[in-house]
Parts: structure tokens; C-alpha cells; sequence
């Protein structure tokens, strides 16, 4: 009895087991669905909304932008969206283009290396895939109107989660590979894609939409407009300066110290080094030097003084020769000028220095003037021109060089100095006129500063987006 | 030349053969090494020069003339090859002539063809005809034509980046996060990117452009108020060129332990 009792429980034990098993099948079934409906089935995403495609603004064309609004699922939602896949439709006459293109790029590169191998002339082979080329592309905005026959969406770019500005840019050149032609009816598509790739939601297509470049860049407005005021305000000054009105410029110390240096070098007999700096004849620092450089020049003719002038570039030469040339004509001493006054050392900075080092020790001029851009010798020959013993005086709209000048230079120009320096001894109506002009520009500016700073205090940005110049 | 120059000059050829055969058998010494001789060479005549550069440091020598003559001489004729053949062979010739291509054995590309480049041809000639003494008045056209083309193009760029973009750079708010003043006390951040060191940050910046300004005005004589600003801006302008000056000198270090290294380490072989 106690056997079959036993026997009894047993055998119930495992029928009930048995029947747990099987009541349990379903429910791990129906976990094991869960967990793979969480790994790798992915709801489909939510489209992006309310995509909009046009020409991109103030360019030479061969650019078309598209925004949209987020899919709903990007940051919210099921937050499945993992980037967008922007699409744009292709005639397949594009491939077409795309072959000879291919082939007349292959065919001009072995041309120029003389490897073109083909029946007949090369050069007549090459001009023949030339002009099919561009027929071609001249009949690309016909194959754009056959939308939607004959053409299939082609992926431009994928785009991170979050973005809802796109701009579908190409290049002007019409052999590259990503030429986007002006006027053809572009459609395009946004795709919101999930991490598993084939599950994505296509948005509307939007388009016709043309390409083409604008005549006037728009985001440049503020800047004609300073052009202009500038512009009128100078040829106001300029006219003032000729009629003989008294325009005032506060003396310079720097430059009312060169006439000082000049008969300073007269008196111990030596010479005057003018160094031009290291900018071209284009930089404003160099031109304004040229004026300083024709002051010296001239004041170095009437006291019969020697001018050493050593220069780094030579355009800036031949100007320096003109002018140092004009000065001494002017100063009724044309038979004194010699070509070699003004010569041309190197174009390699140090190695230029060097040589206006040496000049310096072994020349010994009474002064040494450095007028114009100067870059890394600026120290090198201030230092020297110290340890020789000369007066010196400078000038440049370096920053970064002017502290080297103001520490081993007797007189340095500052910035903007430089510039009022050639009208103050020039005296002449376009020099003195533009300086004016530049003077009622910085009073406009600390008006415009102080306006702003008022206006961004009180938490407007509409006094600084007038100032806001896009390219 | 003189018995003590003759004496010195001797020494020092003779310091620079010992240095070469020193640093050939050094060299030689390394099978990775090839042309050893010819590499110890190279680095004994740099490591000479460098030292007869740096002797201008005492003074002016017949060391430092030639080192000086040898830089210029060299760099200038660089020059000269580098513009002829980029320039001109590189860039020019092969827009324009297929007979002048094959006689400098550069590709011509025929579809490539801008005659547009015979403009700056002709500049270039006629800024040549300065050699001449009657028709050296015409080289005064190119230039004129550089200048004025360069300075009206140059006019845009900087009247954007130096003038339009400084001055809405300098519209600031004088109190960063106002909110009332009770708000600004209660919420004071005295950190160094917190809302005070900011406002103090735009009202240096407000004060310094203005007083930069008014330095720079040259219509008006610097007195009085006028001068009281000026000298503010004379200040901060020193200011801004000292930190710029200590900024410069430490990259200045960075070039002279580029030279010392190279004294020490691949002439002399005394730091690894």
C-alpha cells in the first residue's frame, strides 16, 4: 500500500510536470516572438512633413535646397528614425551623358599624355565626344519632363537624424562627376530610415524644381550700401580738399620725427635705409609706403643725402623705382637718381633679412625707416637696426608684428597711422579726402556700436541681422 | 688678408673636415645609412651655417658675409627657377602654345586653350620694357593695372571681414542674462564663463573699441575728453600688443630649440 501510494504520487508528479511543460510552451513562444519582435522588427517610421525643394539662393546655380519638418519618430515617437535618405529623380538618358562623359574624360587625359589610341585624328576624336557631350547635356531638360516615365529615384546623400535642411549642391564644371545641370525639373523624395534599412517611409515628392544662378547675391546688400556711402562721402571730402578748404589732421608723432631723422643723417653723413616691408604692391600698407617712401625720397635729394632702399618683391621695386625716380625730379635733382638706390635683395624672407642686416652693420645708416607689411623679420630687423645705433622709425597694420616695432623702434605708425601718415605729408585732396571720409566712417561705427550694444542689451538681434553678410 | 684671418679661417676648414670625417664614420657606422659621406656632408654644412648665422650674435664677420651671401645668392636664383618653371612653363605654356609645350616637354591640353592668358603676357612684357630708356614710360601701365585691380578687389574683402564684421561683433549685451536686478544678484555666477565674467568681458570690449576709435580719429586734436579717451585706447592697444608679444616670442623659442636640436641632435649626436 505504501508502494502504490508512492508509486501514485510519483506517477502525478510527472503527469503534472509534463502538463506544465506543455502549458508552458505557448507563453515561451509568445516571449520569444516579444524579443524578436524588439531586436529586429521595427515599426515603420512616421514620413517627414511638409518637404519643400528651391533654387538655393545668391549662387552661380548648380544647387537646389530642401527642407522638411522631422518625422515625428526623430527624437519622439517610437524614436526609430536613425537618418534620411534624400532622393532625387534620374532619367535614365542620365546614364547616357554619364557614359560619354566618362569616355571624353578618359580620352582628353590620354590625349595630353599622347597614349590616346583611335582610328583617325585624336584631336578630331576628342572634339567629336566634345560636342556630343554638350549636345547631350543640351537636351537633359526635355529628359527631365518625361517624369515619371523613363526615370527612377536615385539616392543623392543620407543625412544623420535631426537635420531638416539639405542642399543638393553640385559643380559648375560639366565633366564632373556630380554635375548638377541648370534648368531641369528636378523631383525629389526624403526617406525617414529606421536601423534596419528596408524599413523607411518615403515622403511626398515635391518638384518640378530648376536650378539656375542669381545676378545679384542679396546677402551682400549691407555691403554695397557701405560701398556706396563711403564711395560719395570720399568724392564729398575729396571735392572740399580741392577746393582749398582747411581739412585738419592731427600731427603724427612718428612723421614729425622723419624730417628730424632726415637732417640727422645730412649732419653725421650716412645714409637712410627705407625698407618697404614684405607686402606687394597691391597691399594698402606698401601704397601708403610709397607716399611716406616719395617724402623721404625727396627731402633725401635736396639735402644730398644717400637712400639705400632694399626690396623683397619685384613689382614693389619697379613702383619704388618710379617713385624714389619722380621724387628726385621734383626735388630738381633728376641727375643724383640712380637705379641702384632701389634694388631688388630676394624673395626668401630670412634670406632677406639677412641682407638688410648686413646693410645695416656695414652701411651704418643714421636711420633706418620700415614702412609697410612686415611679417616674422620684423624683430629680426628692428633688433639689428638698435644694436647699429640708428633712429628708427616704423609703421605697419600687422598686428601681430607691431609690439616688435613699438619695443626696438624709436616712433612706430599704428594700424591706421600708417595710412594718415601719407595723407598728412602728402597733403594731397584724394589722400586728405579719403582720410576724412575714413574719419566720419569711425564715428559712424561707434554710433552703429553703441545703437547695438543698446539694442542686443535689451535682447533684440535685429540691429546686428542688419549687419549680417552671407555668401 | 691678414695673418689672424688667414689663422682663422685655416681652424675652421680644418674643424669642418674634421667634423665631416667624424660625422661620415659615424654615419657609416648605420648599414640603414646610404651615401653617408654624402649625408655627412649635408648635415656639417648646416650645422656651420646655422653657427655662422648665430655669430652675428657677436658681430659683424666675415662668417656671417658669407653665410648671408650664400642664402640670398640661392634663394634668389630658387626664386627665379621656381617662378620660370611653375609660372610660366607650368601655368602658362600649356594654355597657350602645343609647339612651346613640346619644346619644355610639358603636356599640352588643346581643350584647355584660354587665350585670356595673353593678357598677362603682354602685361608682363610691357612691365619689361622699363629696361628700356625710351620706352620705359610704358611699364607704368601693368603696374598701375596691378595696383589698381588688386586694391579695388581687396576693397570688398576687407571692408567685410575689417570693417562690417568687427562692428556687429562688438554688438554685445552689457549685462549677460538680465533678468532684473534682484535676479542678476541672486544668480551671480562667479565663474570664469559665468554671467559676470562675461559682462565685465563685453564692457572691456565695448570700452576698448570706442577708445581704439577715438585714438585713431585724426580730425580732431586729442584733448580734453577727446585726449582722456584717446589715451584709454593708446592703453588697451598696448595691452592687447603685449599679450600678443609674449604670444610671438614663445612660438620665436619654439624655432630656436628646432635649430639647437638640430645642433645637438643631428650633428653632434649628443641627445637621442
Amino acid at each position: 500500500m505504501k508502494y502504490l501510494l508512492s508509486a501514485v504520487i510519483v506517477l502525478g508528479l510527472l503527469a503534472g510536470a509534463v502538463w506544465a511543460q506543455e502549458s508552458d510552451q505557448p507563453s515561451t513562444a509568445a516571449a520569444d516572438t516579444a524579443v524578436s519582435a524588439d531586436t529586429v522588427s521595427v515599426a515603420p517610421p512616421a514620413p517627414v512633413g511638409n518637404l519643400r525643394a528651391y533654387d538655393s539662393d545668391n549662387d552661380h546655380g548648380h544647387a537646389v535646397t530642401l527642407e522638411w519638418e522631422l518625422s515625428p519618430d526623430d527624437g519622439g515617437g517610437d524614436n526609430s528614425v536613425l537618418m534620411y535618405e534624400v532622393f532625387r529623380w534620374y532619367p535614365y538618358f542620365w546614364d547616357t551623358v554619364q557614359e560619354v562623359r566618362a569616355e571624353l574624360v578618359t580620352a582628353r587625359q590620354r590625349r595630353v599624355q599622347g597614349t590616346l589610341d583611335v582610328e583617325g585624328d585624336p584631336d578630331d576624336y576628342v572634339k567629336e565626344l566634345v560636342s556630343r557631350h554638350t549636345e547631350l547635356l543640351s537636351t537633359l531638360p526635355e529628359a527631365h519632363e518625361q517624369y515619371p516615365d523613363d526615370g527612377e529615384f536615385r539616392l543623392v546623400r543620407a543625412v544623420p537624424a535631426g537635420t531638416e535642411k539639405f542642399e543638393d549642391r553640385g559643380p559648375k564644371d560639366r565633366l564632373a562627376e556630380d554635375f548638377l545641370p541648370d534648368y531641369c525639373d528636378f523631383y525629389y523624395r526624403v526617406d525617414a530610415v529606421t536601423i534596419d534599412e528596408s524599413v523607411r517611409t518615403p515622403s511626398q515628392i515635391v518638384g518640378p524644381v530648376q536650378s539656375y544662378g542669381q545676378w545679384f547675391n542679396t546677402g551682400r546688400i549691407v555691403v554695397l550700401c557701405f560701398v556706396l556711402v563711403f564711395g560719395l562721402l570720399t568724392i564729398l571730402f575729396v571735392q572740399r580738399a580741392r577746393s582749398g578748404a582747411e581739412l585738419y589732421v592731427r600731427p603724427i608723432a612718428g612723421i614729425e620725427a622723419v624730417d628730424d631723422a632726415i637732417g640727422r643723417a645730412t649732419e653725421m653723413g650716412r645714409p637712410i635705409l627705407y625698407v618697404l616691408g614684405l607686402g606687394t604692391a597691391a597691399d594698402v600698407a606698401t601704397i601708403a609706403s610709397f607716399t611716406i617712401l616719395s617724402r623721404v625720397a625727396k627731402q633725401v635729394a635736396e639735402y644730398q643725402t644717400q637712400l639705400i632702399v632694399p626690396t623683397y618683391d619685384p613689382i614693389v621695386m619697379s613702383v619704388a623705382q618710379e617713385v624714389v625716380k619722380s621724387a628726385y625730379l621734383d626735388a630738381g635733382r633728376p641727375d643724383d637718381y640712380s637705379q641702384d638706390i632701389v634694388y631688388f635683395v630676394t624673395q626668401s624672407q630670412f634670406a632677406y633679412v639677412a641682407a638688410v642686416n648686413g646693410v645695416m652693420l656695414r652701411e651704418r645708416p643714421a636711420t633706418n625707416v620700415y614702412m609697410g607689411m612686415f611679417h616674422a623679420e620684423s624683430l629680426l630687423l628692428a633688433e639689428t637696426g638698435a644694436i647699429a645705433g640708428s633712429i628708427q622709425i616704423s609703421g605697419t597694420d600687422q598686428m601681430a608684428q607691431l609690439p616688435f616695432f613699438i619695443v626696438a623702434c624709436d616712433y612706430t605708425l599704428i594700424g591706421e597711422e600708417l595710412y594718415a601718415a601719407s595723407a598728412y605729408l602728402g597733403r594731397e585732396p584724394v589722400l586728405l579726402g579719403s582720410l576724412k571720409a575714413q574719419d566720419v566712417a569711425k564715428a559712424a561705427v561707434v554710433l552703429f556700436a553703441l545703437i547695438g550694444v543698446i539694442v542686443t542689451t535689451a535682447g533684440s538681434s535685429v540691429f546686428q541681422n542688419l549687419f549680417k553678410v552671407t555668401d | 688678408m691678414k695673418r689672424s684671418s688667414v689663422i682663422i679661417l685655416s681652424v675652421v676648414v680644418l674643424l669642418f673636415l674634421a667634423s665631416w670625417l667624424w660625422k661620415a664614420s659615424t654615419l657609416s657606422s648605420d648599414p640603414g645609412i646610404v651615401n653617408a659621406w654624402g649625408q655627412a656632408f649635408g648635415i656639417t654644412l648646416a650645422a656651420f651655417l646655422t653657427l655662422a648665422i648665430l655669430s652675428f650674435l657677436y658681430r659683424d664677420n666675415p662668417f656671417y658675409k658669407f653665410a648671408e651671401h650664400l642664402f640670398v645668392g640661392v634663394s634668389a636664383a630658387f626664386w627665379m627657377v621656381m617662378g620660370f618653371w611653375s609660372t610660366i612653363v607650368g601655368n602658362l605654356v600649356p594654355r597657350l602654345s602645343e609647339g612651346l609645350s613640346s619644346f619644355f616637354k610639358v603636356p599640352f591640353d588643346r581643350f584647355a586653350v584660354n587665350y585670356f592668358y595673353f593678357i598677362p603676357v603682354i602685361l608682363g612684357i610691357l612691365l619689361l620694357l622699363r629696361l628700356s630708356r625710351d620706352a620705359g614710360w610704358i611699364a607704368r601701365w601693368p603696374l598701375a593695372f596691378i595696383v589698381g585691380t588688386t586694391a579695388g578687389l581687396n576693397f570688398i574683402r576687407y571692408l567685410r571681414s575689417d570693417f562690417i564684421e568687427q562692428v556687429s561683433s562688438t554688438f554685445v549685451p552689457l549685462l549677460v542674462g538680465w533678468q532684473g536686478f534682484g535676479h542678476f544678484l541672486d544668480n551671480l555666477d562667479l565663474s570664469a564663463t559665468g554671467q559676470l565674467a562675461l559682462t565685465v568681458g563685453n564692457w572691456v570690449i565695448s570700452l576698448g573699441v570706442f577708445c581704439g576709435l577715438v585714438y585713431f580719429f585724426f580730425s580732431k586734436a586729442h584733448t580734453g575728453v577727446f585726449g582722456a579717451a584717446s589715451r584709454v585706447g593708446i592703453w588697451v592697444l598696448m595691452i592687447t600688443f603685449g599679450a600678443s608679444f609674449g604670444y610671438t616670442v614663445m612660438g620665436r623659442i619654439s624655432l630656436l630649440v628646432g635649430r639647437i636640436t638640430f645642433l645637438f641632435k643631428d650633428w653632434l649626436g649628443l641627445i637621442s
